[in-house]
């Protein structure tokens, strides 16, 4: 399960998208990764139209869809990657891949292949039951968010949220942003107030202050843009530039007090 | 199961960050779908600034000519700004201003929604943002001078295929940034709940009004109604006061493009799987993995890979049926109308008059169908001419 990312301290959770630049690229990013630190990987299976993200995530869904990535594909990387690395990983999509694959289908395998949760950011608290009772049933953790939006919303989330609670930072899309304002500390005390789980923030964060800065206000930092911008200007290089950086950040994480 | 639903379709499969959004616009909208006020003041806007109720027009050269059902066309084209959709332009607008919104976004595909957005802004004081697929952009230019025109920034929207489907996409990551003061107007009955029941309930003025023409003209209601179906809004419209009556027969017409049997093509029923988009559980064109398909028609207000959840629920009870008409096909009717009746519909309208003039021969005199035209043509001569192999320079 997922909780296991926070059992030493503050987590850092790295996004990537798989099969941006290929598939090969995406295994050895996950290994570098583990190596530098990160406590979770959150890795994205491409969807044609993600609404959530902002261009740059957006891109790189279309790099991967481009080069002819597929579920299947990304599953049986998973395969090969859980023979060898056994860092929690989850899946980070979007409910058409889920549900057009055969909801019950997609999470059975998602298990089977050593899989530890799944994000669907267009699925909020209304629609998840779906999609939570299967990876309640296979054991899987399925994530739910929160947003500066969600006021009197997060109490009822927090009480059904499984694995961790993850907190969007700010109003938008992904994407890095200069500055975070939403009080954090707020949104993460509501959650601790309703029930003890942890809660990691994403969203706009894209150096070492800044996710320090986040982690100290909660149990962890997500990172996506930032790295996925990285992969994008390096290409099939990208593997030792993107560990340098998750290095930097996870030693930001850790040491955020 | 959630709220919105109709049958197993609809629903709210949006970003936890417009959650309260959609709750706040559903908890106005209830208050002001039974408030006498709204609703007097609503009926004036239709009334005195889009000229409804609109035409029902008994189309005698076409019934003579095609020697079977009379038909009538429900003259949509004839509102302010050319086509149903100020019907719900004017609807959202008015709930905006009341829950105290500022600005308003939309999305735009042939630029018609686009067009009667900016109008009601521009009429009711609100700032107003438009977003279109850049390949839209340059097939109907004309629509984008006319929103600037009309004082709303138009943004051509370069991600995906850069058509309609893009520029919802691009509208909903719009309304995730700024939500305090900005409604975001969803043009057709499509989209995350409340918004099918919104569009919907906006766009049944046509069929209220139909319902009644007919009954004054012809003592009875008709066989057949026939509107063109994208996202599906004026199908919608047109439909909803005849869905209890079982002898009404409802004909939505998608976009073939080039036809079911290939990969370009719009017909989402016809040709598209049960999948969730855009805040929907509906019928939609993908591939094996979910991932959307590219779309295709001659007309960019079809060029959509959903419909509407109540469109395919419709479908699903066999209570509508939605058949596919091709670019050819609807080319022929733009020009048939046109010449006939001296109608020029919009192309998105063509395709439901391609389909009358496919069934109004196979049937009897005595039968009556109400084709909608949602829209006027003005809007495509020049793509029409195009498609003929002519050059235009305007």
């Amino acid at each position: 399960m997922v909780e296991k990312a926070f059992k030493n301290g503050k987590a850092f959770i790295p996004f990537i998208t798989s099969g941006d630049p290929s598939l090969d690229i995406t295994e050895q990013l996950v290994y570098a990764m583990a190596e530098a630190g990160a406590d979770l990987i959150e890795l994205g299976i491409p969807f044609s139209d993600p609404t959530a993200e902002g261009p740059v995530i957006q891109e790189a869904n279309i790099r991967a869809l481009s080069g002819g990535v597929t579920t299947d594909s990304i599953f049986d990387m998973v395969r090969r990657i859980r023979k060898n690395c056994d860092i929690p990983m989850v899946f980070m999509t979007y409910a058409n891949v889920v549900f057009h694959y055969g909801t019950e289908k997609f999470i059975k395998i998602a298990a089977e292949i050593g899989m530890n949760g799944l994000i669907l950011p267009d699925v909020p608290y209304e629609e998840k039951d779906e999609f939570q009772s299967v990876c309640r049933k296979y054991g899987i953790d399925f994530i739910s968010l929160i947003a500066p939006t969600s006021h009197d919303r997060i109490r009822m989330i927090a009480r059904e949220a499984d694995g961790f609670v993850y907190c969007v930072s700010s109003l938008g899309v992904t994407g890095t942003r200069s500055r975070i304002t939403t009080d954090i500390g707020a949104m993460v005390r509501l959650v601790k107030e309703t029930k003890d789980i942890p809660c990691a923030v994403g969203f706009g964060i894209s150096d070492p202050q800044s996710a320090g800065d986040m982690a100290s206000k909660s149990d962890g930092a997500i990172v996506g843009s930032a790295i996925v911008k990285l992969c994008a200007k390096y290409g099939k290089d990208c593997v030792p530039e993107v560990k340098k950086f998750v290095a930097e950040m996870a030693q930001a994480v850790h040491q955020a007090k | 199961m959630s709220k919105g639903r109709f049958g197993i379709h609809g629903g709210q499969y949006i970003p936890e960050t417009l959650m309260n959004a959609v709750i706040e616009l559903e908890d106005a909208y209830n208050k002001y779908k039974k408030d006498p006020e709204f609703n007097e003041e609503l009926l004036d806007l239709y009334k005195n600034y889009a000229g409804r109720p609109s035409l029902l027009y008994y189309a005698k050269n076409m019934t003579e000519d095609l020697g079977g059902a009379k038909i009538y066309l429900k003259r949509e084209d004839l509102n302010h700004t050319g086509a149903h959709k100020i019907n719900n332009a004017l609807g959202q607008c008015l709930l905006a201003k009341k829950m105290g919104k500022t600005r308003v976004i939309a999305e735009t595909g042939a630029g018609q929604h686009g067009v009667a957005t900016a109008t009601v802004a521009a009429y009711m004081g609100l700032e107003c943002e438009i977003f279109m697929g850049k390949v839209d952009t340059k097939r109907q230019a004309l629509n984008v001078y006319r929103m600037k025109l009309l004082g709303a920034r138009v943004h051509p929207v370069t991600s995906g295929t850069a058509t309609l489907k893009d520029a919802v996409s691009e509208t909903m990551r719009e309304w995730t940034n700024r939500i305090d003061d900005t409604h975001y107007v969803l043009g057709s009955c499509m989209g995350p709940h409340p918004f099918p029941t919104i569009v919907r309930d906006f766009q049944s003025v046509i069929s209220r009004e139909t319902r009644q023409q007919i009954m004054e003209k012809e003592g009875r209601l008709p066989d057949a109604v026939i509107a063109c179906v994208g996202g599906g809004s004026n199908a919608i419209g047109s439909f909803y006061h005849f869905i209890d009556d079982s002898s009404v027969k409802l004909i939505g017409c998608e976009a073939a493009g080039r036809g079911i049997d290939t990969k370009e093509t719009a017909a989402t029923v016809n040709t598209g799987s049960l999948g969730i988009f855009h805040g929907m559980k509906s019928y939609f064109c993908q591939d094996k993995y979910g991932q959307i398909a590219p779309v295709y028609s001659i007309s960019a207000g079809l060029d959509y890979p959903g419909v509407g959840p109540e469109h395919a629920y419709l479908h699903d009870i066999g209570r509508a049926d939605y058949v596919p008409v091709t670019d050819d096909e609807a080319v022929n009717a733009f020009e048939y109308l046109s010449r006939t009746e001296g109608i020029i519909p919009a192309i998105e309208s063509a395709h439901a008059i391609a389909y009358a003039m496919k069934l109004a021969p196979a049937m009897d005199k005595d039968k009556i169908i109400v084709v909608t035209v949602s829209g006027r043509g003005d809007k495509d001569v020049a793509a029409i001419a195009r498609y003929r192999g002519e050059q235009i320079k305007e």
